[in-house]
């Protein structure tokens, strides 16, 4: 046997389409899963909601472009330039190609599924929003879908209303239609709960939004990284995620949104790249999605989230999602045994996290001393304080898994709970 | 290696399940809300002052093991003390639980506040161990102004 074989076996485990999943070759490609955290305990990461971690080929992808491929994109006469724009554009189609969405121009690299909301919000609401009219949003909404909307009311006058939700964590959308009154000027979203797990209806949303002509931003930070999604067949009118929830940097992310509803935008930033001509009198815009990537991009973060793409595409998908599917269910179920513990978010429909509290022990302590156990989760209120104060509870316990997680790793949980409820009750 | 009897204490625990002082205070001179939005830990706080000296404070709230202790211990430490006394002890905490591991303390004006001291080794634990600390030093300003007032 080659050597040539055997390397190419060890780094891309995906290579093969046929390969199904096997979580034991996966976890082989994130070095950083395999280390003592605390003398004695190995690392168990559920903390995957806030951030994933990033495979090895997307590590390398950084260290090759910046070895290799480095200089400013979209400017330079000369081959290096050429090779990096090359690259950036490339991940551009990578994405593309992702979300399936019909034309490459469509895809704006962003920082994150924050600044993609604010792009919006100050691209098409504030270009388009008078006072009175109506942004709805869900009570199930991390803060970056909040926030930015009431920046707007602030500002314009608008009003915010709030798709409510049941006590399982699920949308009541029988009031939906109610709130889409002919004031009603967008609809945004989360498409998987950050704090609840819950994957809400967004097909049954943008058809009843569109059935009266408005238009729907999706939220897709927590599902791009568990299931496939098809923008053009959900018909969402925008689609935003942050690139290191999906196995890729920090400071890269995507806004999707429909080319006539980018051309319709006005620019985010002013600057360099954005612009067509400058003058002291006037400037003409760029194209989309120029036009809203002023400055210099984040180069090397979009190329290695083309990366990240393309490593979790290669994936046998059906398997990653049985995997993942067994892994939620095995967590709740396992969970539910310990004595003390209520899950909050018990929808039908969930992805990837359980979000817990126990008896007489607060989430913080709960989250001390699981660290200690060599267990990482978050607790607080994930940036979702409207589901907290929904379930009357200061904070939750959060345990969100990645398809690299493992059901030892689920044991490894349930076996630092029991310490908690040792030290605590 | 940091372990977890070194932060969870058995005085911190007990004080954390049965913490002292906790009740309102409907005259109270003056009061101060604290909250430390990273983990939902929220507090209020009464203080009752009266020639320069703290008569009296309670405290009403929710929060984890450690500000929940470290809100009722603090209760204790600074009844009766003067207002400079109290602020000396906050001082020498702060400087415990922001400090390394094995710094050297002053045990005679922290008395039993020494049990905080494993806190510095869990640096996400600071903020719910001084929450009430600084909850106070907010109600005593507030106390400062209205006693010039009067
Ligand atoms: C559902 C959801 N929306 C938005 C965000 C914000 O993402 P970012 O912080 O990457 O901008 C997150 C991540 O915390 C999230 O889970």
């Amino acid at each position: 046997m080659s050597t040539l074989v055997k390397a190419s076996a060890a780094s891309a485990p995906g290579a093969d389409p046929a390969a199904p999943f096997d979580v034991e070759r996966v976890r082989k490609d994130f070095p950083i899963l395999d280390q003592e955290i605390h003398h004695g305990k190995h690392l168990v990461y559920l903390d995957n909601a806030a951030t994933s971690q990033k495979p090895q080929v997307v590590m390398d992808a950084l260290g090759r472009y910046y070895g290799a491929d480095n200089a400013n994109v979209h400017r330079g006469v000369h081959r290096l330039s050429e090779r990096a724009t090359e690259a950036y554009e490339g991940a551009r189609r990578r994405i593309r190609q992702f979300l399936n969405a019909g034309e490459d121009r469509e895809i704006v690299f962003v920082r994150g599924t924050t600044e993609a909301i604010n792009l919006v919000a100050h691209g098409w609401g504030r270009r388009f929003f008078k006072a009175g009219d109506r942004v709805v949003v869900s009570e199930m909404e991390h803060h970056s879908n909040i926030v930015p909307w009431q920046m707007l009311r602030d500002e314009l006058g608008i009003e915010l209303a709030v798709i409510p939700m049941d006590d399982e964590g699920q949308l009541e959308l029988e009031g939906l239609e109610e709130l889409l009154t002919a004031r009603t000027k967008l609809v945004s979203v989360v498409h998987v709960s950050n704090a609840l797990g819950t994957v809400n209806p967004v097909e049954r949303i943008v058809q009843l939004a569109h059935a009266r002509g408005v238009p729907v931003l999706l939220d897709g930070a927590q599902a791009v990284p568990h299931i496939g999604v098809d923008v053009r067949a959900l018909d969402a009118d925008f689609y935003v995620f942050s690139g290191h929830k999906l196995f890729g940097p920090t400071g890269i992310g995507v806004l999707y949104g429909k080319a006539e509803r980018l051309e319709a935008m006005q620019p985010y930033q002013g600057g360099g790249d954005m612009i067509r001509s400058v003058t002291f009198e006037k400037t003409t815009y760029n194209v989309i999605p120029y036009k809203f990537e002023a400055g210099t991009p984040h180069i090397s973060g979009a190329i290695a989230l083309g990366e990240a793409i393309e490593w979790f595409r290669a994936l046998d998908l059906a398997g990653v999602e049985a995997h993942e599917r067994a892994l939620l269910e095995l967590a709740t179920r396992r969970l539910r045994e310990v004595p003390g513990v209520r899950i909050v978010g018990t929808a039908r429909e969930k992805l990837g996290v359980v979000s817990f509290v126990m008896e007489g022990v607060h989430p913080h302590d709960i989250g001390t001393v699981l660290d200690l156990e060599g267990v990482a989760i978050r607790t607080g209120h994930h940036c979702a304080q409207p589901v907290m104060q929904h379930f009357k509870v200061p904070a939750t316990a959060r345990a969100s898994f990645a398809l690299y997680n493992t059901a030892s790793e689920i044991d490894a949980l349930v076996a630092a709970l029991a310490k908690v409820r040792e030290v605590f009750c | 290696m940091s372990d977890l009897r070194d932060l969870y204490q058995e005085v911190i625990l007990d004080h954390s399940k049965k913490p002292r002082n906790y009740r309102r205070m409907e005259d109270s001179c003056s009061r101060a809300e604290g909250f430390n939005p990273l983990c939902g830990d929220q507090l209020v706080l009464f203080v009752k002052v009266a020639s320069g000296i703290i008569q009296d404070i309670s405290f009403e709230g929710s929060g984890c093991a450690i500000s929940k202790a470290s809100a009722s211990m603090m209760t204790g430490a600074v009844k009766g003390k003067t207002l400079e006394e109290a602020d000396r002890v906050f001082e020498h905490f702060h400087k415990m639980v922001t400090g390394q591991p094995g710094d050297p303390f002053d045990a005679e004006i922290l008395g039993k506040l020494a049990v905080f001291s494993g806190v510095c080794e869990f640096p996400a634990r600071v903020k719910c161990a001084s929450l009430a600390w600084h909850t106070l030093k907010a109600a005593l300003k507030g106390e400062g102004q209205q006693v010039t007032t009067e």
